[in-house]
């Protein structure tokens, strides 16, 4: 996939980390504010897809964005929040809440909640990303492909 | 009032970009149509109080546009128009969803103000808040609105019962995340996939 003008890549270049720093905030923040892994993983993302889309697939990007980079985060993220789950067998049961808890509208507050919203945000991410990537770089001509029609023209997605 | 009536008049809309979308022949205006049905479902989440729902369903909706647009750019809906039966699927279509609503008020209906056990509570009025009477305890949604902040230490309380008193389900919901996201590697994955002179046209 070729990329776009130098002027898109300047802003993008710009405007993407202001994008993916808002996704870490609404990750970190989920416990304070309407937002959580979810939401800040689908932001983070966003970000990675403007590079993506704004640079090309090839060279650089395909190295700092990986499939399997994106498939290792992906697995990652999961573990973590398993082991979330698991480590609150030392409190006593299956997710319990084992961290010390703080005071309400701190950061550092909610013991557990934390670290599974940056579970959940660091899996979502990662995966979605991975999705993108597959449908984008992948085999677009074989997802597509009628064979009665003539072919459309498809332009060269790997520089 | 005023607000059920704009509810229904959103979800009138998305029912009619939905139609669009399934009808139209045009991939791009397809597309977008899509997207309308989803931003106006975001709308009626922020109408019912629930920004945590509406958040993530803007974000959800703006990247799939992103992403299908990209794919579909290039490209043109070149298969061939079948003959559906159209007055048929309508039928069917309009003579089950009057049964839904005989059988819906035939239970019960919307229970009014002091609903009945076993009715359906008001609109817009959480099923587990209230009981019917006195005898009938309040639900486990007031013990959470009461102890939350409390307990768990979390100003955001829908946050404190996604992963602290209910994170169960919430390892659920990550799990299937999991098994889509896989399914969609098997499936679009560009490595292992034959060459093009290799796959059979059917």
């Amino acid at each position: 996939m070729k990329g776009m003008t130098p002027i898109v890549r300047n802003i993008t270049a710009i405007v993407s980390c202001f994008v993916m720093l808002y996704g870490v905030y609404v990750v970190c923040t989920g416990h304070l504010a309407p937002g959580g892994g979810f939401a800040g993983g689908v932001i983070i993302m966003g970000g990675l897809v403007m590079l993506v889309l704004a640079f090309g697939g090839g060279g650089k990007a395909k190295e700092l964005i990986g499939e399997h980079r994106c498939h290792v985060f992906d697995g990652l993220g999961a573990l973590v929040f398993a082991l979330i789950a698991i480590f609150g067998f030392f409190a006593g049961g299956f997710f319990v809440n084992f961290l010390p808890k703080g005071q309400v509208h701190k950061l550092f507050s909610g013991g557990t909640i934390l670290p599974a919203n940056i579970a959940i945000g660091l899996k979502v991410s990662a995966g979605l990303i991975g999705i993108f990537l597959a449908l984008v770089l992948g085999c677009r001509e074989a997802l597509f492909r009628s064979c009665s029609a003539p072919k459309p023209p498809v332009e060269d997605f790997r520089e | 009032m005023s607000v059920e009536l704009l509810i229904i008049a959103l979800i009138v809309f998305m029912l009619l970009a939905s139609l669009i979308a399934v009808e139209t022949r045009d991939l791009l205006g397809s597309v977008i149509a899509v997207g309308a049905a989803g931003f106006a479902l975001s709308v009626i989440d922020l109408l019912l109080g629930a920004p945590d729902l509406a958040f993530p369903q803007v974000l959800v909706e703006v990247i799939t546009l992103i992403l299908l647009i990209r794919m579909i750019m290039t490209r043109r809906d070149t298969s061939r128009q079948t003959p559906r039966d159209t007055l048929r699927t309508a039928a069917v279509l309009l003579s089950g969803g009057i049964l839904l609503v005989v059988v819906f008020f035939a239970v019960g209906g919307f229970g009014g103000e002091q609903p009945a056990a076993g009715t359906m509570p008001q609109f817009g009025q959480p099923v587990m808040t209230h009981g019917a009477d006195d005898a009938v305890p309040p639900g486990v949604a007031a013990e959470y609105l009461a102890n939350a902040a409390g307990e768990t230490k979390s100003a955001n309380s829908v946050m404190s019962i996604l992963l602290d008193y209910r994170a169960y389900d919430t390892l659920g919901e990550a799990t299937v995340i999991f098994v889509a996201i896989l399914g969609g590697y098997v499936v679009l994955r560009s490595v292992g996939r034959k060459k093009k002179d290799e796959v059979n046209c059917p």
